[in-house]
């Protein structure tokens, strides 16, 4: 049956809402030659029906299978964007590996596109007033204390405070930090917040 | 906390910092709830970003062991948030109805009405250009010749204009006309100061612009 390898990309893609899957190069593959195959067959029965018009009805089909096999394939595709747009939020503009490894070549380059002209468009913010920009994906919580603790999951090494403090985190070590200076590093998985 | 009587540089009119986080938090509020993108605020972001970074360097002044530093501070933190957040719910709207609001932004522009700010403006037609290479790229490039179009006009995502939103009047409004979509019958109604109301998002969307009404 047409359109039915395109039904499975699109419930992959409803199954985990949250978290992004193994590009499915194979699949899209599969269904970009069943268009094919399906193209090729309308081109040769439409060039048939100008004296016979019997065929006319099955090229409609395959017509409509063809438009249907698109908008899935655009519906994943867009979807799949949609979740890639977060983990640039999430992330920051560099991927752990674990997680590139999961996105297509094409869908690579548009994370790095998105990411820098997100980026273009953080460092315009408040320029008339001579700021350098804020960055967005700082405050993504509504803050609840200024200070919270965290426990270091590996040995950063020294990290220096707005204030000019100069802390050392080391594997297993406790700190009492401010929210805003350990946003970045609890994402990256260095701090761990425990209150 | 001290706030300093600031000057905008567009009209003359002498605004505290006070009216201008209530009015950012307002435009913030319905930003969140309203289903369409809203006229931007940025002179009150900017304004905002002003007094931030002059309250910063006074906080800096301070010991770091004082009270008033800590609590000015995550005061600070708070109204941070709330510009972050406000630019970040517009970038997301922006994102979804990219097509549709940029084909309304062009004609806004001509009249001189954008809701956009420059540089979001900029980042929409980015964003639209990236999503149409990576489609191309991806499916579009490798499937059959009558099947590679990008045609917007497929692709576009409307907001509901038609969700319903909960409201309050900032001041009497009358004979709002509330379409019958069923029947003819047409319903006029008004709005006391004040009063609080759940309606349609279409027939207050120009109320909401002119700051008549509010979201809540």
């Amino acid at each position: 049956m047409f359109g039915e390898k395109v039904i499975e990309l699109i419930k992959e893609a409803e199954r985990n809402r949250d978290t992004i899957d193994q590009y499915n190069d194979e699949k899209v593959r599969q269904i970009i030659e069943e268009m094919h195959v399906l193209f090729k067959m309308n081109m040769a029965d439409a060039n048939a029906t100008s004296e016979n018009k019997s065929l006319w009805t099955t090229v409609q089909v395959r017509h409509s299978a063809l438009e249907r096999n698109k908008r899935c394939l655009l519906a994943y595709l867009y979807n799949r964007m949609n979740k890639i747009r977060t983990l640039r939020w999430e992330f920051g503009s560099v991927l752990p590996s674990d997680v590139r490894e999961l996105l297509s070549d094409s869908e690579y380059t548009w994370f790095s596109k998105y990411s820098t002209n997100l980026a273009t468009y953080m460092r315009s913010l408040g320029q008339d007033i001579g700021y350098s920009g804020i960055d967005l994906t700082e405050n993504l919580r509504p803050p609840k204390s200024l200070y919270i603790e965290v426990l270091c999951m590996s040995d950063y090494g020294k990290l220096e405070l707005e204030d000019g403090d100069v802390i050392l985190l080391k594997k297993n070590s406790r700190h009492f930090l401010p929210t805003s200076e350990c946003q970045t590093l609890i994402r990256q998985g260095i701090l761990k917040q425990i209150t | 906390m001290e706030y300093d009587n600031i000057e905008l540089s567009d009209d003359e009119e002498e605004i505290t910092a006070q009216t201008v986080l209530r009015t950012l938090q307002n435009a913030w509020q319905n930003e969140r709830l309203a289903p369409e993108i809203l006229p931007h605020q940025n002179e009150m972001v900017e304004c905002m970003l002003g007094q931030i970074q002059h309250m910063e360097r006074n906080i800096n002044k301070l010991p770091k062991t004082d009270l008033r530093a800590s609590i000015h501070k995550m005061e600070l933190n708070r109204i941070k948030f709330i510009i972050c957040n406000y630019l970040k719910t517009r970038l997301d709207k922006i994102e979804k109805y990219c097509i549709s609001i940029l084909n309304d932004e062009k004609q806004r522009l001509e009249s001189g009405t954008n809701y956009l700010t420059p540089s979001e403006y900029k980042y929409a037609q980015e964003y639209l250009i990236n999503m149409e290479s990576h489609l191309k790229e991806a499916a579009l490039d490798h499937v059959p010749g009558n099947m590679q179009s990008f045609d917007l006009n497929k692709l576009v995502i409307y907001p509901n204009l038609q969700a319903h939103v909960f409201l309050k009047a900032n001041e009497t409004v009358t004979g709002i006309i509330l379409e019958d979509l069923g029947g003819d019958q047409d319903e006029e109604i008004d709005l006391e100061e004040n009063s609080q109301h759940i309606l349609q998002y279409k027939p207050i969307a120009d109320l909401l612009k002119s700051g008549k009404v509010q979201l809540m």
